[in-house]
């Protein structure tokens, strides 16, 4: 593959030169970089923005109160700061083990040439599609065939957003193991390992680094969703820690959903600042993920 | 290079999130050490309209600072939305900026929800004009002929002949506000939820006031307790809804005489919950104990003694 890009290049370089210089040429070279520019200018603006309407507010209260309408200055995202921990945590809890095991089974196991797993693969592609809030009702309907009353709560968010990533990890875990290669495969095989122990102790440690990365940037996007949450019935308002699988919860996209839409300037303030912070927590998740897969990636 | 930069990204945002993660830590301890506090414990849901919903959230608040025991969720689905919820056992209270409709009621008998209805506050608005303009009183037609989505009113006369040939300012709050939404939604009632949009607008009541008491000819809208504060740069309009023209008031809004512009906001609280679960009763007791305190943080007409007193003995059957 790196091969096949370098060559590429150089025949560019090497008979495009000229052709380089004509004009309709140079008009799509202006395009493309016009393009590259309006997306990086647009994201910065909006960062520059909000961190410019929330400067007031980058101070550990932030972090450390509840939100507050007694004393508007001086609130804070606690509460959903550490509802969305709760919520990653226990969405990876589900979704990770589930999605690894039915991308294993797909790729090492299943027979792709029948009917059904066809069925299944187009499926899943299309899954990866679905707009997040169908997610929170598919999680809402299960709480209730489960007998939960009250779905606003970490298992009932956890739930949606677990079945909202469980397609990406499947797809990025597939990709990962499909890279492993047949030699490694064929080479426990022929040492008279089973099937089994070939996937468990060859194909799966090889594939880890790929499977992480995939699995982080699901958690990443997970955790800027609000509109499964809001329509699973998480509280708009909470002043206290999660407790428990069990425990009401809150998250921070849907605090900062919900306040900076608030009458008084101050809770908007904190939202803006709010938004910082969820950034924050998105960038560092993706920036470990293109750590481990810098650290770890292997070529064969 | 390129392998430097992205390690350099790696390194800073695994930082930024550590810190955070840190941050959110070290906040803990602060909490084991808050949970002292005496009196019940428990859970308590809470549901409902969107515009007592910053009473309640000021009820639960208040109500940590004394007993962290209790733990309060308050969500803001609408009136309609939040009586579904409650009406199946799924909320102890519902907040309602109108009283429960009959079909409510059905639903909440089929499932035996047994209840009571306590009023908190009465939510008013005041139409505000320049104090010189020669205009006392508009009928509520006047009135969202006006400020309605599809007005072509510029000028005073336009609306009554009467009134004098005078170019018309406006000044609304923002889009976001409770005190538009009643507006658009319970007063003008058009199915777009929005007013005419050549105004000035602005979240920060002081520049509405300001807007209206320095500009001739100028109308505006906003909170009662809001023009209370202002009296002397303001001339409220009293309006007509048929019954002849009635002043802005606390008296007149609390009577229900000044309509459209005022109705009384509710809980509606579970009997059951409130009898067996002792949350629910260290919240409403609460609530209503400090409904003063409470109303004024939610830029809400307190109520008069006469209805406070009603209230309270509502609550006091309830309790027995």
């Amino acid at each position: 593959m790196s091969i096949a890009a370098t060559t590429a290049r150089q025949v560019t370089l090497a008979t495009g030169k000229s052709k380089d210089r004509t004009p309709v040429s140079l008009a799509f070279l202006v395009a493309l970089w016009f393009s590259l520019f309006f997306g990086v200018v647009v994201l910065l603006a909006l960062i520059i923005n909000t961190a410019i309407d929330g400067s007031g507010r980058f101070d550990i209260e932030l972090l450390t109160n509840y939100v507050s309408v007694v004393r508007p200055e001086a609130t804070g995202f606690r509460a959903g700061i550490l509802g969305s921990l709760w919520l990653m945590g226990f969405t990876a809890l589900m979704a990770v083990p589930l999605g690894i095991a039915a991308a294993l089974y797909l790729e090492e196991f299943a027979d792709p040439t029948t009917r059904w797993n066809r069925f299944v693969e187009v499926n899943l592609q299309n899954l990866a599609a679905v707009p997040a809030i169908v997610y929170g009702l598919l999680a809402v309907a299960i709480m209730a065939l489960l007998g939960f009353r009250d779905t606003g709560i970490v298992l009932g968010g956890a739930l949606a957003l677990a079945l909202l990533i469980l397609p990406v990890i499947i797809i990025t875990t597939r990709e990962a193991v499909r890279a492993v290669p047949r030699e490694i495969r064929e080479g426990s095989l022929a040492l008279g390992a089973t099937v089994w122990q070939t996937t468990w102790r060859q194909t799966l440690p090889s594939a880890i680094p790929g499977i992480a990365t995939g699995t982080i940037l699901g958690l990443s996007r997970a955790i800027g969703e609000a509109a499964p949450l809001v329509v699973v019935g998480l509280a708009g308002s909470l002043l206290f820690d999660p407790e428990g699988v069990m425990s009401s919860v809150t998250a921070l996209p849907m605090q900062i959903y919900s306040l900076t839409s608030n009458s008084r300037e101050a809770l908007r303030e904190a939202a803006s600042a709010a938004i910082i912070v969820l950034l924050a927590m998105v960038l560092g998740l993706n920036a470990l993920a293109i750590f481990i897969r810098n650290k770890f990636q292997r070529s064969w | 290079m390129k392998r430097t930069s992205t390690r350099w990204a790696a390194a800073s945002g695994a930082t930024v999130l550590a810190l955070t993660l840190a941050a959110c830590g070290g906040g803990d301890a602060g909490s084991a050490s808050g949970s002292e506090g005496s009196g019940a414990s428990g859970s308590v849901a809470v549901d409902g309209s969107s515009t007592v919903f910053p009473m309640s959230v000021a009820a639960q608040e208040l109500l940590n600072e004394e007993n962290p025991g209790v733990q309060v969720t308050v969500g803001e689905s609408g009136t309609g939305g939040g009586f579904e919820r409650f009406c199946v056992g799924e909320t102890d209270v519902s907040d309602a900026s109108r009283p429960i409709e009959e079909d409510e009621v059905a639903v909440c008998e089929e499932n035996g929800i047994e209840y009571t209805e306590l009023q908190v506050a009465t939510d008013a608005l005041t139409v505000a004009v320049h104090p010189d303009l020669a205009v006392d009183c508009l009928t509520t037609e006047q009135l969202v002929e006006l400020v309605g989505p599809n007005s072509e009113v510029t000028n005073w006369s336009d609306l009554d002949p009467s009134f004098p040939d005078q170019e018309i300012s406006f000044f609304f709050p923002g889009t976001d506000s409770g005190t538009y939404d009643y507006m658009a939604n319970d007063v003008v009632g058009d199915e777009s939820e929005v007013l005419r949009d050549d105004v000035e607008s602005s979240e920060d009541d002081n520049v509405l006031v300001q807007g209206v008491g320095g500009t001739d000819g100028a109308v505006g809208f906003f909170g009662y307790t809001y023009y209370e504060e202002n009296q002397d740069t303001l001339k409220a309009l009293s309006i007509d809804d048929g019954n002849g023209c009635v002043e802005p008031s606390a008296e007149t809004a609390q009577a229900g005489e000044y309509t459209p512009l005022a109705r009384p906001l509710f809980i509606y609280v579970a009997n059951t919950e409130y009898a067996e679960n002792e949350a629910v009763a260290a919240y409403v007791d609460f609530y209503i104990e400090n409904l003063a305190d409470i109303a004024e943080i939610g830029q809400f007409i307190p109520l008069s003694d006469e209805l406070y007193s009603e209230t309270q003995s509502a609550l006091e059957s309830l309790g027995s």
